[in-house]
C-alpha cells in the first residue's frame, strides 16, 4: 500500500449521497503516477506527462534511461507494507489506489492572498465601522511601552497572505472512478483548480474505522 | 466530462423554463416515500453541471413563499408543467414587488 499519490484539483462541484443529501466535494484527478525508483520502504513516482524540453536535461535524462515519459513533478513517497508487494518499476498507480469511505490529507499551495491586512490575514476582529468609531481595521497596539520598549518577535501583523504549502486534514474519499482516474473528497482542498496536490492517507484517522 | 458526474446528473427532468407553472414533487419523511408538492411559478434557474437550482414562487395565505430546489437531487420524484408562460426574461424577480392582477403571467400556447 502506497501512502499517497501525486494529482491535480480539477474543480469543486456537489455530490448527491444515499440518503439524497447534497455534499461539497472537490474533484482530483490522480495519477498515473509511474514508478521511477524503489527502495526498502518507499517508492518514487513521478506525475504530469510535459514535453522534453520542460524539463532539464539531466531530469529528462534520468527518466529516459528508465524507458519513462517525461515527467514534471518527481515525489518519494512512503510504502507502507511490505517489499515483496511493491510495484514494478515503470508501472503506473492509479486513483483506485484509495477506496470509498477513506479518510485523506490533501496538501498543495495555497492561492496567494497578496499583502493582506490583520482583519483578512490574521482573522482580529477589528472595530465598528460607524457610530464615530476610528478604528475600523488597524492592528492597535503591538506591545507595552518603556518595558521592554520593542515589539516582541512573532507579533501578528499585515503582510503576504497564501501562496504557501498547505495540509488539509481529514477529507473523505466520497466517490472513485477507476476508469478517469478521478477521486471525489468531501470538502475543499488547497490551490487553484488544475494546482498540483499530493493526497495522501490520513494521519489522525482512527485505525479500524471506514 | 467526467463519467462520475454524469451518473448523478438527472436526464428524466421535464425541460420547464422561467414563468412555467410547475408542480414539484418531493419525496419525503424518514423513509423517502411520501411526496409533498410544492406548486408555483419558476423565476429563475441558476447554475451549471450538478449545482444547477431553480426557484419556485407562490402566494401562500397571503405571504409571498419562495423555495429554491436542487435540479438534479434524487429527491424530487418529479417536476410536472402546469402552464407554459411567455416572458422575455432569464430571471422574474420582478415578480416578488406583484401580486393579484399584476402577478399574471402570459400563457405560451404552442399552435
Amino acid at each position: 500500500m502506497i501512502q499517497g499519490l501525486l494529482g491535480k484539483k480539477i474543480k469543486m462541484t456537489r455530490w448527491f449521497d444515499s440518503d439524497g443529501k447534497s455534499v461539497p466535494v472537490t474533484l482530483i484527478s490522480c495519477g498515473p503516477c509511474y514508478i521511477i525508483d524503489k527502495s526498502e520502504d518507499s517508492l518514487t513516482i513521478g506525475y504530469n506527462e510535459v514535453k522534453e524540453k520542460k524539463l532539464s536535461k539531466p531530469e529528462a535524462g534520468v527518466l529516459k534511461k528508465k524507458n519513462l515519459p517525461p515527467l514534471k513533478y518527481i515525489k518519494k513517497i512512503k510504502w507502507l507494507g511490505k517489499k515483496e508487494d511493491q510495484p514494478e518499476i515503470g508501472s503506473k498507480l492509479y486513483a483506485d489506489a484509495f477506496q470509498v469511505g477513506e479518510m485523506i490529507d490533501v496538501q498543495g499551495t495555497s492561492k496567494g492572498k497578496g499583502f493582506a491586512g490583520v482583519v483578512k490575514r490574521w482573522g482580529f476582529r477589528g472595530g465598528p465601522a460607524t457610530h464615530g468609531a476610528k478604528f475600523h481595521r488597524a492592528p492597535g497596539s503591538v506591545g507595552a511601552s518603556s518595558f521592554p520598549s520593542r515589539t516582541f518577535p512573532g507579533m501578528r501583523m499585515a503582510g503576504r497572505k497564501g501562496g504557501t504549502n498547505t495540509t488539509v486534514q481529514g477529507l473523505k474519499v466520497v466517490e472513485l472512478d477507476k476508469k478517469e482516474s478521478v477521486i471525489a473528497v468531501m470538502g475543499s482542498v488547497p490551490g487553484p483548480n488544475s494546482g498540483m496536490v499530493f493526497i495522501k492517507r490520513s494521519v489522525k484517522a482512527k485505525k479500524g474505522k471506514k | 466530462m467526467i463519467e462520475m458526474i454524469d451518473k448523478q446528473l438527472r436526464k428524466d427532468m421535464q425541460d420547464f423554463k422561467p414563468g412555467d407553472d410547475v408542480r414539484v414533487n418531493m419525496r419525503s419523511g424518514e423513509d423517502k416515500k411520501r411526496i409533498q408538492s410544492f406548486e408555483g411559478l419558476v423565476i429563475g434557474i441558476k447554475g451549471e453541471g450538478l449545482n444547477k437550482t431553480f426557484t419556485v414562487r407562490k402566494y401562500s395565505f397571503g405571504v409571498g413563499v419562495e423555495k429554491v430546489f436542487s435540479l438534479h437531487s434524487p429527491l424530487i420524484d418529479s417536476v410536472e408543467i402546469l402552464k407554459r408562460g411567455k416572458v422575455r426574461r432569464a430571471k422574474l424577480y420582478y415578480m416578488r414587488k406583484r401580486y393579484g392582477k399584476a402577478a399574471r403571467i402570459k400563457e405560451k400556447r404552442e399552435y
